[in-house]
């Protein structure tokens, strides 16, 4: 049995004169114990997903189930077995830290006590600060308490709506190595993000986009099917370099990365000749062409040129 | 059970720990119990007076004089004509002109009767009503001590007159504040019990923490007896105080006993926590319900018979009337309080209020969902 099935979700906002296509027809399956990263930008629909399969909302058509059971029939053993932490800080700010944990431990029926080994490690680190209020607590202990709420009754799946959004690059390393040490503990687990460097530390990742899943695949493999040919180009006129790049028919695309711009050509044909005869026009100093391996965010780039 | 007990725990927890609370709860009751009462007061003092005299007699000034004596009224004008005294209530220095005319003194004396001209100034209503009135029971009274001044009344009446004399059951001081602050209480306790509980779910939704509490197993019904209690408790609180402020301070003993007042407050409180419960769950933000719930409770306390008599509203007010549970309680206030009613007594009310509190609490539970879509 499958923690996740997804089966044709589709799930649509009304305003008063238009329809916004949150999710069409989303299918997808997770497997147990392992991280699933659903990534993309912001609005592609990721948060309203995580809402309808966390029971919160309704979806227009479509199935899913979460450890077997329906969202939509059986949402009361759902919410027994899920922790869901939302993107947003949603714990009781006027509460201390203990506190908030013993609410949340006594509201899912258990202790902090029975499940103490599974947030030993996470909650180790903010216990110095237990009878501080949770509102006053920096952005990283936030998270760190958050995930603590959510983990205190030990869900079978986790879902993390954004969970790194906001939290400092240290924070956000640690967090994730937090996910992998729970992993170990057998926990399914549901995150997304919209920062393509994470997608490398799930073990397998949706790509998705206005709604619509382009790729669902381990970072690997979303990488190995990306053939094209990829070359980094970094000159001291950034902007016009770029602007030159994209006149030539058989560029595929362009785009800034970091202190590069990465091209894809169409064809591997005569790439590097192309890519050096623009550099040397001799507007442009400094020109350094090499030619790279492919991330995420370039088989993302690439899926959505599509 | 257990469930609920933690959210009771959790629930009173936060109440204590915002020390806005606990000010507006427990001062803002005792402030108003204190001022408004004072304040609120129907019977009118201090009007002003004009007079234009053109009979400069001993019989007008000793009319003058009385009505200065009453107490009601104070000498503020004396003019020469008519127009000058206009003017004066034109300024706002007076509000009534009482104008005695020539020949008073002599027609009284030689024609046996005389008239006297009275105008006054209606901008407030009840102020002009009063005036008029207050002055005609004292020229009325100014009258008979004229005639009795005359005639020697015989030791029996020959002819049969009807003496109306008048006396008010149940306030005989005709204390306005006796039927005033228990008025008061209710709007009160009305005022809290709406707004507080439906605030209090509204910032749950802000901060986001409802959504936690909706993917827990809790059932509805714990999340929303969570939030009552708490709520009727304080309530409940504010009650006593304002009660044990009426008896110390205004000397207010309720005739009824005190377990009527709170058998009717607790029916009464989940009917207003239930309509605050409704408005939480349309209001998006803290703003939103605290507006509405001002504006609603607003109209509950003007359209109640706590300032102005139901019986003196038009019909179609009347019958609004019904529809309000505040007028229910203030009049159940009143008649425990000064009438000494019984439960037997406000049965009709206790059913009344007991449909409101299914009305409202119904309609709550029916639109609060866990989940949207």
């Amino acid at each position: 049995m499958q923690p996740v099935v997804v089966e044709h979700i589709v799930q649509n906002y009304r305003t008063k004169k238009t329809v916004v296509a949150a999710l069409k027809d989303v299918s997808f399956t997770v497997n147990r114990g392992e991280i699933f990263g659903i990534i993309g930008p912001d609005g592609a629909g990721k948060t309203s997903l995580f809402r309808i399969l966390t029971t919160l909302l309704l979806a227009e058509s479509g199935t899913a189930t979460v450890d077997g059971f329906d969202v939509v029939k059986d949402y009361e053993q759902i919410r027994n077995r899920i922790g869901y932490m939302p993107g947003r800080f949603s714990l009781y700010q006027d509460l201390s830290v203990q506190e908030n944990l013993e609410f949340f431990a006594t509201i899912f029926n258990t202790t902090i006590e029975k499940n103490y080994d599974l947030i030993k490690e996470i909650y180790q680190q903010i216990e110095p600060f237990k009878d501080r209020k949770a509102g006053a607590l920096s952005g990283g202990m936030k998270q760190k308490l958050a995930l603590c709420c959510a983990l205190i009754h030990k869900p079978s799946v986790l879902f993390l709506d954004e969970p790194t959004t906001g939290v400092d690059a240290v924070s956000r390393k640690e967090f994730w190595e937090m996910l992998h040490r729970l992993k170990l503990q057998d926990i399914t687990i549901l995150v997304s993000t919209a920062y393509m460097d994470e997608a490398s530390l799930c073990d397998r990742v949706a790509l998705i986009q206005k709604g619509q899943i382009l790729s669902i695949d381990t970072p690997k493999g979303i990488i190995s099917r990306f053939k094209k040919p990829l070359w980094a180009i970094r000159a001291n006129e950034m902007f016009k370099l770029m602007n030159a790049i994209k006149e030539d028919p058989s560029v595929e695309s362009c785009y800034p990365f970091g202190q590069y711009h990465h091209v894809v050509f169409k064809t591997e044909k005569d790439s590097k000749e192309k890519l050096e005869n623009i550099g040397k026009d001799g507007r442009y100093t400094d020109v350094e062409i090499k030619p790279i391996e492919p991330n995420i965010e370039d088989c993302f780039m690439e899926l959505m040129t599509n | 059970m257990r469930m609920l007990k933690f959210l009771l725990q959790k629930e009173l927890k936060q109440i204590f720990r915002d020390p806005g609370i606990i000010r507006v709860l427990f001062i803002m009751p005792m402030v108003q119990l204190l001022i408004l009462p004072l304040a609120a007061d129907y019977e009118i003092k201090n009007i002003n007076l004009g007079v234009v005299d053109h009979d400069h007699s001993e019989y007008s000034r000793k009319l003058v004089n009385k009505i200065v004596a009453s107490g009601y009224f104070r000498l503020k004008d004396y003019s020469p004509t008519f127009k000058q005294g206009l003017k004066a209530i034109e300024l706002d220095k007076t509000d009534l002109i009482l104008e005695i005319p020539t020949h008073f003194e002599r027609d009284l004396v030689d024609e046996n009767k005389s008239t006297l001209f009275v105008a006054v100034d209606a901008i407030n209503g009840v102020k002009a009503g009063l005036g008029g009135a207050y002055l005609q029971q004292i020229i009325g009274g100014y009258n008979q001590d004229v005639r009795d001044q005359w005639i020697q009344t015989p030791r029996y009446d020959q002819q049969p007159t009807i003496d109306v004399v008048s006396s008010d059951w149940y306030n005989p001081n005709m204390n306005y504040r006796v039927f005033m602050v228990p008025g008061i209480l209710v709007m009160l306790v009305t005022m809290i019990g709406s707004s507080f509980a439906a605030n209090n779910i509204v910032r749950e939704k802000e901060m986001g923490t409802i959504e936690q509490i909706n993917v827990s197993p809790i059932k509805k019904y714990q999340f929303i007896l969570g939030k009552l209690i708490p709520f009727w408790l304080l309530a409940i609180n504010i009650l006593t105080i304002g009660l044990i402020i009426a008896r110390v301070i205004y000397g207010i003993v309720p005739l009824g006993s005190y377990f009527t007042i709170y058998a009717f407050a607790s029916i009464y409180l989940i009917a207003i926590l239930g309509l605050g419960l409704l408005l939480s769950t349309y209001a998006q933000t803290q703003q939103q319900s605290m507006l509405v719930s001002f504006f609603v409770t607003m109209i509950f306390n003007l359209l109640s018979g706590l300032y102005t008599p139901i019986e003196s509203m038009p019909v179609w007010a009347q019958w609004v009337t019904k529809f309000n549970p505040v007028s229910y309680f203030i009049e159940v206030m009143r008649m425990v309080m000064l009438k000494g009613s019984g439960l037997a007594d406000i049965g009709f009310q206790i059913l009344a209020i007991l449909g409101f509190a299914v009305f409202f609490n119904g309609w709550a539970i029916l639109n609060y969902s866990k989940r949207t879509g």
